[in-house]
């Protein structure tokens, strides 16, 4: 395996302002192409939805159609690994869910160099309802040994990230998502596997988002600097391996926690910064996510708002965790 | 040289010549047999049912038919090989230390702690499987995307992949056979291990698999059914699975259980099953073992 805080160089920006994830992914690989001759994509009739329908066009003698069959294609992307070529397995989050066996033995158990990456992941997905939106595939992509889990925050980032498990060796699950995104990151961002970033100082208390709660994390950092509260806002766009000396730092330097996800609350960052803090320094933590239960139709924002992750309740969570760090002291 | 093209230098001497190399064949399909008894009864459990029906298979595969060495396993214009039933194991690591791949004391330590010979092949442990199967369904997905792979990199190499019968079930592999005659896969050749049995019961109790070969033909590849204990016959489908532009499949008609009487064709031998020393004695006497033999393998 190489060096897993290889911090990737900066791209061309490919990137437009508001851009979803998906199709700043698809403009990133393509663009990446030429550079990466062993990648091939992989798809299963949904390119038009992942964003790599501009692979597609560019690269038509790399891109390899599976048709609606999830199961053979994540296979198949170990057998193209096993033999020298650097697959990019692209569907929805829920179709990895139902190829997820495949993904543990064929790429994870083989410790293949493929990259899995799910468009449509939580309730960004909005008005196609609870059957699409993935809440799950965090957690369970982190559960397999040796995988490494990312959900950039932007399509600034996204581009960063994509260049970067391209320099990677070994499987990796990334998130993109569905809906337009907020730019958050100017050109001179950087992205590095397994590591999180400090993107708004604070003392109070520490909010940790990844993917697209962490617009809305800022967001509520505004909201709480109004009543006085200094939150520090970290991106933490590797989920696996988490960066367990970041978290540990902030808990020791603000002594409370809030973590938003759009995903369930059991097992995805949540739970990732919980164990590293109960090995180092446990501190109050709230959980920002769905709170175990599945989506609905809808658009992003009032799902947001309907099922609690949206900015006013990140500022909550972190008034309670506030309340909890006081009575401790 | 493949024994095709030795066949093609020397026509005159082809007959005798065919003879000895099926001959040869013959030898490697019986210490596949008896290593996988051996094996199986020292690990006190595994699938000796299955081992035993494609003992054949797997002596033709590696003894004449691939282009594989126990030297050139990093050579990318290798053929490879994926045990899509990766329950097989045991006959897999038979057939690699009878052609030199590992050897053969090494693999009787089959599931033990510390072994590379798991119950089912890792390819972290022995680089020589290709890769990890053991999940029915997924080794011919994996084959598949070998293939493509290999295409694209203008890599003429084959692709082989053995796939047992109750694996049929998983809905994978029809999206596999789907998948690999819509990218007109020639470079693939899978080879059913086609005993009749599963885990329970037969195919038939289970979930009837027939009209097998229709179904293949329906999904657009060249079918080929064979008895498949007959080495002539089964070096003959190779050959012609060689030179289908759309991917081959070869049905072989084993016997579960195959040369040791007491296991033949019944499903309690499927795995996962624990051998007597006296069970393991006359399944190697019944395969012919010598005195000698048999101290090698059950003595260890």
């Amino acid at each position: 395996m190489s060096d897993a805080t290889a911090t990737a160089t900066a791209p061309a920006l490919i990137a437009a302002n508001g851009d979803s994830l998906r199709e700043a992914f698809g403009k990133a690989l393509s663009a990446l192409a030429d550079e990466f001759p062993k990648l091939v994509v992989l798809d299963a009739d949904i390119a038009g939805g992942t964003g790599v329908h501009h692979f597609r066009k560019s690269h038509p003698d790399r891109f390899v159609q599976f048709g609606i069959a999830e199961q053979n294609m994540m296979s198949a992307a170990g057998g193209m690994a096993a033999v020298g070529l650097v697959p990019v397995v692209t569907t929805f989050a829920v179709f990895c869910l139902r190829a997820i066996e495949q993904a543990r033995l064929s790429l994870g158990y083989a410790r293949r160099n493929a990259k899995i990456v799910a468009s449509h992941p939580g309730l960004d997905v909005g008005p196609d309802g609870g059957s699409a939106q993935a809440l799950e595939d965090l957690a369970a992509f982190r559960a397999i040994p040796g995988m490494t889990v990312i959900s950039p925050a932007d399509a600034t980032e996204m581009a960063l990230a994509t260049r970067a498990i391209l320099e990677f060796d070994g499987p990796v699950y990334m998130r993109t998502g569905r809906s337009p995104s907020v730019r958050i990151f100017g050109d001179d961002h950087t992205f590095t596997i397994g590591k999180g970033q400090v993107i708004r100082e604070g003392d109070d208390l520490t909010l940790i988002a990844c993917g697209t709660q962490v617009a809305r994390a800022l967001a509520a950092a505004d909201l709480l600097a109004a009543d006085g509260i200094s939150a520090r806002v970290v991106n933490m766009a590797t989920i696996k391996p988490i960066d367990a000396g970041l978290v540990e730092k902030c808990a020791r330097e603000t002594g409370a926690i809030v973590t938003a996800e759009d995903h369930n609350i059991h097992g995805g960052l949540g739970g990732a910064v919980s164990e590293a803090l109960a090995a180092t320094h446990p501190c109050p933590v709230e959980f920002v996510g769905v709170k175990d239960v599945f989506g609905a139709s809808g658009e992003p924002e009032e799902l947001a708002h309907h099922y609690g992750i949206a900015a006013p309740h990140i500022a909550a969570a972190a008034r309670r965790a506030l309340a909890r760090k006081r009575t401790r002291a | 040289m493949t024994m095709q093209a030795r066949l093609k230098a020397d026509p005159a001497s082809a007959n005798d010549h065919a003879a000895r190399i099926e001959a040869g064949l013959g030898q490697a399909a019986r210490f596949v047999r008896m290593h996988s008894i051996a094996s199986i009864y020292h690990a006190g459990s595994g699938h000796p049912g299955g081992a035993l029906s494609s003992a054949d298979l797997f002596a033709c595969l590696y003894g004449a038919e691939m282009n594989v060495s126990p030297r050139g396993v990093d050579d990318p214009r290798r053929d490879r090989f994926v045990l899509s039933k990766g329950h097989a194991a045991p006959a897999l690591y038979a057939v690699g230390a009878y052609y030199g791949f590992c050897d053969a004391k090494d693999a009787l330590r089959l599931r033990k702690l510390n072994s590379p010979f798991q119950g089912h092949p890792h390819v972290l442990d022995l680089p020589w499987v290709e890769t990890s199967t053991g999940s029915l369904g997924q080794g011919i997905s994996v084959a598949i995307g070998m293939a493509i792979g290999l295409r694209i990199q203008k890599n003429p190499a084959r692709v082989y992949t053995m796939l047992g019968d109750g694996e049929l079930q998983e809905g994978q592999v029809w999206e596999a056979a789907m998948a690999a005659a819509h990218h007109g896969l020639g470079a693939l050749t899978a080879v059913i291990d086609y005993n009749k049995l599963q885990s329970d019961n037969s195919n038939d109790a289970i979930m009837r698999l027939e009209p097998l070969a229709d179904k293949w033909r329906a999904f657009g590849w060249d079918v080929q059914e064979i008895d498949g204990h007959d080495i002539a016959a089964i070096l003959a489908a190779l050959r012609h699975a060689g030179t289908t532009p759309q991917p081959s499949v070869i049905i072989a008609h084993t016997v579960k259980g195959k040369g040791v009487p007491y296991m033949e064709n019944i499903p309690l031998w499927h795995g996962s099953v624990k051998f007597t020393p006296q069970q393991a004695q006359e399944a190697l006497d019944a395969l012919g073992a010598s005195e000698a033999e048999k101290k090698d393998f059950l003595d260890v």
